[in-house]
């Protein structure tokens, strides 16, 4: 059973790393160029919208912010750990359940946007 | 009988202080706070898209747009970049050791592909949202 679960959450892990990796650096652009004033095309209310309401847009959103949340988590445990807070079992379920919270939340907005 | 083994006084909240590598360590791991933010940056989108209102989004468009978030954002991709895209780039070998016939594939040729894949995937998503 250790290992079970042991492979789910470096499965999440590793899933989560390579998204943000590789697609955050773009959001993170695509914030700082709506912060500059140079809001692009496709993040006016109509087209974003419409990416959200698609069945494609969904997918995607869904996948890369619950992944990058339990990435995100699952780090931040370590960390915890690393400045010195040794309380791995609250920590963990701390980092985890707002990670849970925030997938929920994820999928109950990509709901309802339709 | 035997005594207490010596245990070696390490602090437990600035450990990663005594060693460069140690110090680097710690500059990528805290890139997870940003992960984190991000992410439920994105879900905050989501709820005011979710809420159906054009003028909604408008005004939160017209509240991101000072000079706080722009020098924030800027200095988060640049942090991103160095410590968290490129670093995980650069131990992508070590996870990801390809096997070609009898030998393994040189370090830079697993670098390579995945700054390529980075490119391309960027490409396209600043296509798609009409930035390029």
């Amino acid at each position: 059973m250790a290992i079970a679960k042991k492979s789910i959450v470096w499965g999440l892990f590793a899933a989560g790393g390579t998204i943000a990796a590789f697609l955050f650096p773009a959001l993170i652009a695509l914030f700082l160029l709506v912060a500059a004033d140079r809001v692009p095309a496709g993040l006016q209310y109509e087209s974003l919208y419409g990416f959200a309401a698609g069945w494609f847009g969904k997918v995607v959103l869904f996948f890369v912010i619950s992944l990058a949340l339990w990435h995100a988590a699952h780090r931040l445990r370590v960390v915890f750990h690393d400045f010195g807070v040794r309380k791995d079992k609250v920590v963990a379920r701390a980092v985890y359940f707002v990670a849970f919270m925030g997938t929920v939340l994820t999928a109950w907005y990509l709901y309802a946007i339709r | 009988m035997s005594r207490n083994p010596y245990v070696r006084p390490v602090s437990k909240t600035t450990w990663y202080m005594r060693n460069g590598r140690y110090r680097k360590y710690m500059l990528r791991e805290v890139t997870c706070l940003l992960v984190g933010f991000y992410s439920f940056f994105a879900i905050c989108v989501l709820a005011i898209l979710a809420g159906g209102s054009e003028e909604a989004w408008n005004s939160f468009l017209a509240s991101q747009q000072n000079g706080f978030w722009v020098g924030f954002h800027a200095a988060a991709l640049i942090y991103y970049l160095v410590f968290m895209t490129f670093d995980w780039f650069k131990l992508a070998p070590k996870a990801l050791p390809l096997q070609l016939g009898e030998q393994k594939a040189p370090d830079i040729v697993v670098i390579l592909a995945h700054y390529v894949a980075w490119v391309v995937v960027t490409a396209i998503i600043f296509w798609l949202t009409g930035v390029i």
